[in-house]
């Protein structure tokens, strides 16, 4: 071969692009983790009231700049979770195309930046430069606002999503129906996306999309029940709290009906998001963009965003619900509050410790959508009928028993305590034992195909 | 002019009126399917074909015996071997010459290969058109290894050219039977893994078995040929039951669906039929590289052959069926006539009457289990 028709990059560009990536792949996230970890218990008002009082010296019951205070607080929060949400999305989308190539022996994008990082970077830029194409039959107006109703639904999520101890913009009383609230808002525009898109394989989709959101909103919120009468409580924190640290304490293991409750739960927010096996709404094979066929540019980068976003969101929620969420193992309620001290500002060590309950909340989360991921690589769709029967013969029957057979759990763990134990430890060994027998038969399928192999050469 | 194909579409009813293709992601290259559909029931599929026609049979009658060759494995790109195959035996018989042994057993070898490129083709896009990517990609890499094989021997991956009137063009090149045995040995543990990962996945199986079932009799009046009559309890294969070439001398069996997992004639059967063959190929190959015998690659046949005023015609089993080739010779340097009888055609016709009730869903399970090629239904 002619070594000079193709030039190796120099060795101190390849140097750079590691470190820009570098920079980027740890500061934007950095970035956002600091933004969440300082600006969540910051924004809370006695926290903002204690600023007024002790930084500008003022009176905050009387002084009129106060509500400005609050408003500032907010916008800057709202930024800072949005892009949260928007910026987990994009690295999510690299992510599940390096995963993809993974299982798929393939590369996946390897050029933008050190191992293709940057990629999400480039398509985002290239989408923004698209031309925002409204189809000429269109319903111009709804085929615009389409879109904003599927973020608007996505970002509100992010207002009641707990990320650690006292970190969550707004600990509601009703959070957990907040958030099954406000995602129904995606349907609606994804219904009038495909109803304004004047495209026959967009009202397919449309309407796949309406039947499946709508119909698995049902066993979803009959699964969150279970934690709900456990924890008895709506809110988020509150239902973390309820829980422990240690697996056995989780909600997933003290009660029957909630391992139960769990994956029905779990199939049910794949089912919302449109994942597969559930991605009939898109199905790239049958209607071959589903709702978004006619979107182009900037408008069809947002439906994206939503859902990988969405990963986020999903997974979070279920660790909040049945996956202990942020409960450090050995640390209880009492430890926290010694460690926030009076009120005033709080100390070094409790900030630490937000951020310590911060990165284990996120490594069960992103455990969580490595999972989704890896399910969305194996399995195939399943129909529309199938669907339906799925969740109204089998998922909502099934979230009913779970609800019936919790209240009358709760009933005997009111008297007898200890039962939640034993039956947190039997099920979080029989969980351990599934997991190894997975884990060896896994091992076992590899060697028969001689083994598995690993290449960095081209990473 | 309004398309003829449009009148039998009825146009003063309730449902609406889909064009599936041809420019679509499951039509495995340019079809068009006009479906009316009551929401997601169809109320039935017109195919519409006729969008990749490139005269292919018209172009046999203008240039000579051997320089038609190149052109037939355009007839079927995914599985040009068997053209090539088809087209080589019918002038053979024209001009009353048979290949030397060693030649016919290369295109055993040559053929058995290309159907199991072919096969993983077929299986491959089944499973994408289903919703798992995976199994596509999973398969394409192992067609690529026969794609090498088959270039290592002819030069070519897709369009082959390698069969010629006579034999075929070039001798196994040095090691390459080593090669292809350490492919075959790994292929046999792919085909478990295949089933594991996709063939008996519970999903997969719901969305295929017992759904558009093609009877029996359905199959045989409609001229179903290959894995698609197999996979509706037919048992009949040319390689066994009208042997050509070396097939005589090869020990294998002939998959025949019954019902794997649902009802006869469902898109599982004709999916799985074709699984398995791919595990007989294997084996044909492995025993044609083992007999192989030696000698001549090619029988002597002149460079411009004239055959006498007549007709030929033959059948091969390729990868999407029966395969048949008819020439007629007016005693000129060119074929007076050359037609090609090809599978995906008969497959299509069956679409109609197995798509009424089917749900959109099913459509595309539908056209993946029959292997329809555009090519080879159009020419």
């Amino acid at each position: 071969m002619d070594k000079t028709a193709f030039a190796f990059p120099k060795k101190s560009t390849a140097r750079l692009l590691v470190a820009a990536t570098l920079a980027v792949a740890l500061g934007l996230p950095g970035a956002l983790f600091a933004g969440v970890l300082f600006l969540t218990p910051l924004t809370q008002r006695p926290m903002l009231d204690a600023l007024v009082r002790d930084q500008l010296g003022r009176d905050p019951a009387t002084w009129g700049g106060t509500q400005l205070v609050y408003a500032l607080a907010f916008v800057v929060t709202a930024f800072v979770l949005f892009n949260f949400g928007a910026i987990f999305g994009g690295i999510f989308s690299w992510l599940e195309r390096r995963v993809a190539g993974r299982m798929q022996s393939r590369i996946g994008p390897n050029r933008v930046g050190a191992a293709g990082f940057l990629q999400w970077l480039a398509d985002a830029v290239k989408l923004l430069f698209k031309e925002d194409l409204v189809p000429a039959d269109a319903d111009s107006l709804l085929f615009r606002i389409a879109p904003y109703f599927v973020v608007t639904g996505f970002a509100l999520t992010l207002v009641a999503l707990p990320f650690g101890e006292s970190l969550i913009l707004a600990d509601l009383g009703v959070g957990i129906f907040y958030i099954s609230a406000v995602t129904a808002l995606v349907v609606v525009g994804i219904l009038l996306c495909g109803w304004a898109s004047n495209s026959k394989w967009a009202l397919f989709g449309g309407m796949r999309s309406a039947a499946q959101v709508v119909s698995y909103e049902i066993p979803a919120g009959l699964a969150i029940m279970t934690p709900v009468l456990m924890a008895g409580t709506l809110s988020m924190q509150g239902i973390i709290r309820a829980q422990g640290g240690w697996p056995w304490e989780w909600f997933l293991f003290r009660n029957p009906a909630a391992l139960v409750a769990f994956f029905i739960f779990f199939t049910a927010q794949l089912a919302e998001g449109n994942r597969t096996p559930f991605d009939l709404p898109e199905a790239e094979s049958e209607l071959v963009a589903g709702y978004m066929t006619e979107y182009s540019g900037f408008r069809f980068a947002l439906f994206f965003l939503v859902e990988w976003g969405n990963l986020w969101v999903m997974a979070a929620v279920a660790v909040t619900l049945f996956l202990g969420g942020w409960q450090i193992p050995g640390l209880g309620a009492a430890q926290w509050a010694a460690w926030r001290g009076a009120s005033g500002f709080p100390p070094a060590l409790w900030w630490v410790m937000q951020l310590v309950s911060l990165l284990w909340f996120s490594l069960k989360t992103l455990t969580l959508v490595g999972v989704i991921m890896w399910i969305r690589w194996t399995l195939p769709r399943i129909r529309v009928d199938q669907m339906m029967n799925l969740c109204w013969k089998y998922l909502v029957p099934a979230a009913f028993a779970c609800f019936l057979f919790t209240l009358l759990w709760q009933l005997l763990v009111g008297t007898a305590p200890g039962v939640e134990v034993v039956t947190g430890v039997v099920l979080f060994v029989l969980g351990v034992v599934v997991l190894a027998l997975f884990a060896r038969q896994t091992r076992q399928n590899i060697a028969l195909v001689a083994g598995d192999k690993v290449d960095f050469s081209n990473w | 002019m309004e398309k003829l194909i449009l009148r039998r579409v009825d146009r003063n009813n309730e449902e609406m009126l889909l064009n599936f293709g041809p420019q679509h992601p499951s039509t495995h290259g340019v079809l068009n399917f006009l479906v009316e559909t009551d929401g997601e029931v169809m109320k039935r599929a017109i195919p519409d074909i006729g969008y990749l026609h490139r005269s292919l049979e018209k172009i046999g009658e203008m240039v000579g015996y051997p320089g038609f060759m190149p052109y037939t494995d355009r007839i079927d790109y995914v599985a040009a071997m068997f053209a090539n195959e088809g087209y080589a035996l019918a002038v053979e018989r024209l001009l009353k010459i048979e290949a030397p042994p060693r030649a016919q057993y290369l295109r055993a070898i040559s053929c058995e290969l290309c159907r199991i490129a072919s096969h993983l083709v077929s299986v491959g896009t089944m499973a994408t058109d289903i919703g798992a990517v995976t199994p596509l990609l999973h398969a394409i890499r192992e067609r690529e290894t026969v794609n090498d094989l088959i270039e290592a021997l002819c030069g070519a991956r897709l369009t082959y050219n390698y069969h010629r009137i006579g034999g075929v063009a070039y001798d196994l090149p040095a090691g390459w039977s080593d090669r292809a045995l350490r492919f075959l040995d790994h292929f046999d543990t792919l085909i478990q893994e295949w089933d594991r990962l996709i063939s008996f996945n519970e999903i997969y199986v719901r969305r295929l078995a017992s759904v558009a079932v093609i009877t029996r009799e359905d199959a045989i009046d409609y001229g179903l040929v290959g894995p698609n009559l197999r996979g509706s309890g037919v048992d009949w294969d040319l390689r066994r039951d009208a042997p050509y070439g070396a097939y005589r001398d090869f020990a294998f069996a002939v998959p025949v669906a019954h019902g794997y997992r649902g009802t006869e004639g469902d898109c599982f059967d004709r999916y799985y039929v074709r699984v398995q063959e791919m595990a007989e190929s294997a084996k044909i190959v492995r025993q044609a590289l083992e007999k192989i015998p030696a000698g001549e690659i090619t029988a002597k046949v002149p460079r411009k052959p004239k055959p006498e005023p007549g007709e030929a015609q033959s059948r091969v089993e390729s990868a999407r069926g029966e395969m048949a080739y008819y020439v007629v010779s007016d005693g000129t340097e060119r074929a007076w006539r050359v037609r090609a009888r090809t599978g995906s055609f008969l497959a299509m016709g069956i679409i109609e009457k197995v798509s009424r009730g089917l749900m959109v869903a099913d459509l595309v399970a539908l056209i993946a289990s029959l292997d329809v090629v555009a090519p080879e239904t159009d020419r």
